[in-house]
C-alpha cells in the first residue's frame, strides 16, 4: 500500500497528529543518521512549524490534501529558499538560495513537511554518493555498502524509513540506480515533464527531477504533484495527460514488453536471473514478451559522458567565489582568487568531469567528440522510437550489479562509469523510466529492474510497475531502520 | 607604395525593450548598483533563462531595416569565458545560426557595406574600481544586445563614419535602440588591415575594441592605418592582435595577442529552445516598420524639390521628419516648411539629443497655419519669419501676432507713394546708387519696408525703386 496514503489516513483519522509524526521522523533521523549519513541538513524547526499548521487545519475539521502534512526530503541540489543548498560541494557551503525550486514551490504549496536536505554525490557526479563533501550515504540493507548515487541520500533515507518519500534528480541514472541499490522505487520522468527551475544543473539536456518512494503508487502520487508546465523553464512541457494515479488499474493483459539483448550483456548473473524472473511474472500476468537488438546502445556510455561533461564544464563555470558560497582565504588578485576557490572548492570527480568537458568542447576537438556524440544521440533516440513501434515498454536491469561496497566506486572512477551502462540511454533519449525492486542477491542486497516508456508515457510504465509490485510483494522488503507506522 | 585601408565593423547595439532578454528585470540605464537584478540575471545556481520574444522582434526589425534575410530557425549558444562581470561564466549568444544574415547598408557614394549577420545576445555587468578595490554591478547584465557584423568592406574613414551614423539613424528610426555611444548603448569593434593598392588579398588584421565615439573611431582608424603602413614599410609584419584605443594619447596598444585568444567553447544552450519565426510573422513585422531614412530623403528630394542637403538634415532624426511630414499636410510648397525648420527652428534645437527628441514649442499645425498664410499671399515671407520667432518664444499660434492691419499686401499706388517718399527723403542714397553703389539701394528698400511695416514684397519694392530712380 502507498506509504503516503497510509500516513494521510492516519492524519485524517487522528491516529497521530502531524507534529507527533514529524517528531517521530526527526527522532529516528537523529538515531540513525550518524550511521547512514543520509541527511546533510536537517530542518526540524521549519518541519515542526509546518506540522503545527497542518494540525491546526485538522483541528478545525478542514480537509487536507494527500501530500499535506506528509514528511519528505529533498536532494541537496534542489533550491530551497533560506535553507542551505550545497550540492554536497565545499564550493557551495553556506549558500542559502533566495528562491525556491519550482518542485519545492509546488510541494510546499501542497503542505509537505520538509525534514531536511539529503546527501548526494558532489554536483550529482558519481554513482555511490561518496564524492559528497560530507562523505557517502550508507545502504540501509547493509551499511558497509553504499546507497548508490547520485541521489544516494534520498534513497538511503526512504529505504531506512527516515523519510516517507523524497525528490532526487536523474542525469544518467541518479534516481533509478540508488533506488535499485536500496530496494525501493525511483521514477525518472520524461525530459520536460517536470520543471528543472531551481535544480542546480549538472547537465542541462539530461537532468530531470523525480520521486524516490517506497511503492509505485507513491511515485505516481508525487509525480502527479510535481509534473506541470513551468513558464520559468523553456524546456518544460508538463505531464501531458491525466494524473497517472487515476489510471493505475494493474491491467497489463496484452501489453508488449520489449527486451533489448544489449541490456543483458555484461550484467551479473544474479541480476540477470532476477530480471528474467520478473519477465516471467509479467508473462503470467498476460503480457507478451518480444526480444530485439538495439546496436546503437553500445555508444550510450561515451555519448553520455561527453555530453554530460561538456554541459557540466559550462554549468559549473559560475562557481568563482565572487557572489556566493565558498571563497578561498588567501589569494592574489581576482584571477588567483577564482583559481584557488575552484581548486580548493571542487572535489576530484567534479574536476575530472570539468576537464573532460572542457576538452571535448575545445577548438579542434569539438567535431571529433561533442558533435559526434550529438549525432549518436540522435541515433539512440531513433533506436528507441523504433523499439516503441514494436512494444509498449522496454524492460531492463537498472544496474548490472548490486550496491558496491563503500570505497569501491571512488577507487576506480572509470570502472564506476561503466556501471551506468543500463541507466544512461534513457537520459540520452529523454524518456521516462521507473526502477522497481525485483529480487535480492545471495547476500540479501536488493536488485532492481527498470521499465522504460515512450515520451510522456509515465502512466503506462507506472501501471505496469504497480502490477508487478502487487504480483511480487516479496521483493519490497522493509529494513530494520526508522519509523514503524 | 600606396596602401589601401580595409576595415570591417562589429557593432553592439543595446535594444530598448522594457525588460531584459532572459528575465523580467528592467533595462533602464543607471540605478543603484545591483538593483535591476534577479536570480536569473545574476545566474544563481538552478535558474534558467526564458527568451523575451520582444528581443527577437526588435532584432528582426533591425534585420529588415538593413536588408537582411531572417532565419526561420535560429538557436542560442553559450560563449564560455570567465570574467567577474559575467555571472554564469558564459554569455548566451548566437554562434552558427544567427537570426539575420546577408544584409547591407548603402552609403552616399553608392557603395554597399555588406552585413554578414545580426545576432542577439545578452550584455554583461560592469566592473567598478573604487576605494582601492573592485566591485561589480550586474544591472546591465542580461540587457539585450544585437551584434551587427559587416564584411571588411570599408575603404576609408569617411565610409566608416557614414556607416556608423547611418546605422544609428536606422536603429533610432525603427525605435529599437537609442544608440547612445557615450552611454554605451552602441559600441563598435573595428577590424583593420592594410594592403597595397590594387591588391585583392586581405592583410593581417588587428581589432580595436569597444570604441565609444565616432570621432574616436575615425582617429583610431587613422592611427592604426598609419601604424600598420609603417610596420610594413619598415620590413615588418603586422601581428594579429586585439587592441585598445587611448583617446588621450591617440594611440592603440595591445590587449592580447592571437595566442592568448579565448577558446569560447561554443555549444548550443540546452536551456533554451529553437527560435522559430514564421514567414507571416516576418511580414507582419515588416508592415510595422516606418519609412526608412534613405527612402524618405529620396522622396523629399523627388516630390518636394527639397535640396539633397536639406532633405538629409530633415531625415537625420525620425522626430524631425515626422514633424515635417505633419506640418506640410495640405500645403503647396513644403520647401517653405523645410526652410523654416532648418533656418529658424534648428537654431533653437542645437544638441544632437534635443534634435533626437525634437520637442518644439511651435506645433506642426501652427507652423502649417503660418506657411498657409504665405501661400495665400496674406503675409510676406519676412513677416512670417519674424512671426515664427515670436511663436517659438511663446508657443502661441501666429494669429496672436498678426493683426488685421498686417493682413493683405500693399497695393501699387500705395507702393509708389512709399517709394516716392523714400527717394525724396534720401537724396544722398539716390545719388550714391546712381554713382554705381549698388548697396545704397538697400537703405531705400529698408525705408520702404519700414513704411509698409514689413507687408510689402521686397522683390516688388526693389523693382519699383530701380524703375523710379532711372
Amino acid at each position: 500500500m502507498s506509504e503516503i496514503k497510509k500516513i494521510h489516513d492516519m492524519l485524517v483519522s487522528k491516529q497521530i497528529s502531524c507534529k507527533e509524526l514529524t517528531e517521530k521522523y526527526l527522532t529516528e533521523i537523529e538515531n540513525s543518521n550518524k550511521e547512514l549519513n543520509a541527511y546533510v541538513n536537517v530542518t526540524p524547526d521549519a518541519a515542526l512549524a509546518q506540522a503545527e499548521k497542518v494540525d491546526a487545519k485538522l483541528g478545525k475539521g478542514e480537509e487536507i490534501g494527500l501530500l499535506e502534512g506528509v514528511p519528505m526530503t529533498l536532494k541537496d541540489n534542489l533550491s530551497t529558499k533560506g535553507i542551505e543548498t550545497t550540492c554536497c560541494s565545499k564550493i557551495l557551503t553556506g549558500y542559502k538560495p533566495i528562491y525556491n525550486a519550482t518542485v519545492w514551490e509546488k510541494l510546499e504549496g501542497e503542505g509537505a513537511v520538509l525534514l531536511g536536505k539529503t546527501n548526494m554525490d558532489e554536483f550529482a557526479m558519481g554513482s555511490s554518493s561518496e564524492t559528497s563533501y560530507f562523505g557517502g550515504a550508507a545502504n540501509p540493507f547493509n551499511t558497509k555498502h553504499c546507497a548508490g548515487g547520485s541521489s544516494g541520500g534520498v534513497a538511503s533515507a526512504v529505504g531506512a524509513n527516515i523519510a516517507p518519500y523524497g525528490l532526487g534528480s536523474d542525469t544518467g541514472g541518479s534516481i533509478r540506480q540508488p533506488a535499485s541499490f536500496c530496494g525501493i522505487v525511483g521514477l525518472k520522468p520524461t525530459y520536460g515533464a517536470v520543471s528543472r527551475y531551481g535544480l542546480i544543473a549538472y547537465a542541462s539536456s539530461l537532468d530531470q527531477i523525480g520521486p524516490i518512494t517506497k511503492t509505485v503508487e507513491d511515485a505516481s502520487i508525487v509525480f502527479d504533484a510535481i509534473s506541470d508546465y513551468d513558464p520559468k523553464d523553456s524546456t518544460s512541457q508538463g505531464r501531458k495527460g491525466e494524473p497517472t494515479y487515476n489510471s493505475l488499474n494493474n491491467d497489463i493483459k496484452g501489453m508488449k514488453i520489449g527486451i533489448a539483448r544489449e541490456y543483458l550483456e555484461g550484467v551479473r548473473d544474479d541480476v540477470k536471473e532476477a530480471v528474467l524472473a520478473a519477465v516471467k511474472v509479467y508473462e503470467s500476468l498476460g503480457a507478451e514478451v518480444i526480444y530485439f537488438d538495439m546496436p546503437s546502445l553500445k555508444y550510450a556510455l561515451p555519448v553520455y559522458y561527453i555530453i554530460a561533461c561538456a554541459e557540466a564544464s559550462s554549468n559549473l563555470g559560475r562557481y568563482d567565489g565572487i557572489r556566493y558560497g565558498f571563497k578561498a582565504e588567501h589569494y592574489n588578485g581576482t584571477h588567483d582568487m577564482m583559481c584557488r576557490t575552484r581548486s580548493e572548492g571542487f572535489g576530484d570527480e567534479v574536476k575530472r568531469r570539468i576537464l573532460l568537458g572542457t576538452y571535448v568542447l575545445s577548438a579542434g576537438y569539438y567535431d571529433a567528440y561533442y558533435k559526434k556524440a550529438q549525432n549518436l544521440r540522435g541515433a539512440i533516440v531513433k533506436a528507441f522510437d523504433e523499439a516503441f513501434s514494436k512494444c509498449d515498454f522496454v524492460l531492463a536491469p537498472t544496474v548490472p550489479m548490486t550496491a558496491f561496497e563503500m570505497g569501491h566506486a571512488v577507487s576506480d572512477p572509470v570502472e564506476t562509469y561503466l556501471t551506468d551502462i543500463c541507466t544512461v540511454p534513457v537520459n540520452i533519449a529523454g524518456l521516462p523510466a521507473v526502477s522497481v525492486p525485483c529480487g535480492f542477491n545471495a547476500d540479501g542486497m536488493p536488485i532492481g529492474m527498470q521499465l522504460i516508456g515512450n515520451k510522456f508515457n509515465e502512466a503506462k510504465i507506472l501501471n505496469a510497475a504497480n502490477a508487478y509490485e502487487k504480483a511480487a510483494p516479496e521483493n519490497f522488503k522493509e529494513t530494520k531502520w526508522g519509523v514503524k507506522l | 607604395m600606396k596602401y589601401e585601408l580595409v576595415s570591417g565593423f562589429e557593432t553592439h547595439v543595446e535594444l530598448s525593450t522594457n525588460t531584459k532578454i532572459f528575465c523580467s528585470c528592467t533595462t533602464q540605464f543607471g540605478g543603484e548598483p545591483n538593483t535591476h537584478c534577479c536570480p536569473v540575471c545574476i545566474g544563481l545556481p538552478g535558474t534558467l533563462p526564458k527568451l523575451n520574444r520582444q528581443v527577437v522582434k526588435y532584432a528582426i526589425m533591425a534585420g529588415l531595416a538593413t536588408n537582411c534575410e531572417i532565419a526561420e530557425v535560429a538557436k542560442m549558444d553559450r560563449k564560455n569565458y570567465c570574467y567577474p562581470d559575467l555571472p554564469k561564466a558564459y554569455q548566451i549568444s548566437e554562434y552558427d545560426k544567427p537570426l539575420c544574415e546577408h544584409g547591407y547598408i548603402q552609403l552616399s557614394n553608392g557603395r554597399k557595406i555588406r552585413i554578414l549577420r545580426i545576432h542577439i545576445e545578452e550584455d554583461a555587468g560592469k566592473l567598478i574600481h573604487a576605494h582601492g578595490d573592485t566591485y561589480v554591478d550586474y544591472n546591465r547584465g542580461g540587457v539585450p544586445l544585437i551584434e551587427i557584423v559587416t564584411e571588411p568592406d570599408f575603404r576609408s574613414t569617411d565610409e566608416a563614419r557614414e556607416y556608423v551614423e547611418k546605422l544609428q539613424q536606422i536603429m533610432r528610426y525603427i525605435g529599437v535602440s537609442d544608440c547612445r555611444m557615450q552611454e554605451g548603448s552602441m559600441r563598435c569593434d573595428v577590424n583593420i588591415s592594410v594592403r597595397p593598392e590594387g591588391s585583392d588579398e586581405l592583410g593581417t588584421r588587428t581589432e580595436i575594441k569597444n570604441m565609444n565615439s565616432i570621432n574616436n573611431i575615425v582617429k583610431a582608424m587613422e592611427y592604426e592605418y598609419e601604424r600598420q603602413v609603417d610596420v610594413i614599410e619598415n620590413g615588418g609584419k603586422v601581428t594579429q592582435e586585439t587592441l585598445r584605443y587611448d583617446d588621450a594619447t591617440n594611440t592603440t596598444s595591445s590587449m592580447r595577442g592571437k595566442e592568448d585568444a579565448n577558446d569560447y567553447r561554443y555549444f548550443r544552450d540546452p536551456d533554451l529552445v529553437t527560435i522559430l519565426t514564421s514567414r507571416e510573422e516576418v511580414e507582419e513585422i515588416r508592415k510595422t516598420l516606418p519609412e526608412l531614412p534613405a527612402v524618405k530623403q529620396a522622396r523629399y528630394v523627388d516630390e518636394y524639390d527639397i535640396p539633397e542637403k536639406d532633405a538629409s538634415l530633415l531625415t537625420k532624426y525620425r522626430k524631425v521628419s515626422e514633424y515635417f511630414d505633419e506640418a506640410i499636410e495640405g500645403l503647396k510648397n513644403p520647401k517653405t516648411v523645410s526652410n523654416f525648420i532648418i533656418g529658424s527652428i534648428f537654431r533653437r534645437v542645437e544638441t544632437e539629443k534635443d534634435k533626437e527628441a525634437f520637442d518644439v514649442s511651435v506645433s506642426p499645425k501652427h507652423l502649417r497655419e503660418l506657411v498657409k498664410m504665405i501661400e495665400d499671399k496674406k503675409i510676406q515671407n519676412n513677416l512670417a519669419k519674424k512671426t515664427l520667432e515670436k511663436m517659438l518664444d511663446t508657443g502661441k499660434p501666429c494669429t496672436e501676432f498678426i493683426d488685421e492691419s498686417d493682413l493683405g499686401g500693399v497695393d501699387d499706388s500705395a507702393l509708389e507713394q512709399m517709394c516716392k517718399n523714400a527717394i525724396d527723403g534720401n537724396p544722398n542714397a539716390v545719388a550714391d546708387y546712381k554713382g554705381g553703389k549698388e548697396k545704397a539701394l538697400m537703405s531705400l528698400l529698408g525705408n520702404v519696408m519700414k513704411q509698409s511695416r514689413g507687408k510689402a514684397d521686397a522683390q516688388a519694392v526693389r523693382a519699383k525703386l530701380i524703375e523710379m530712380i532711372n
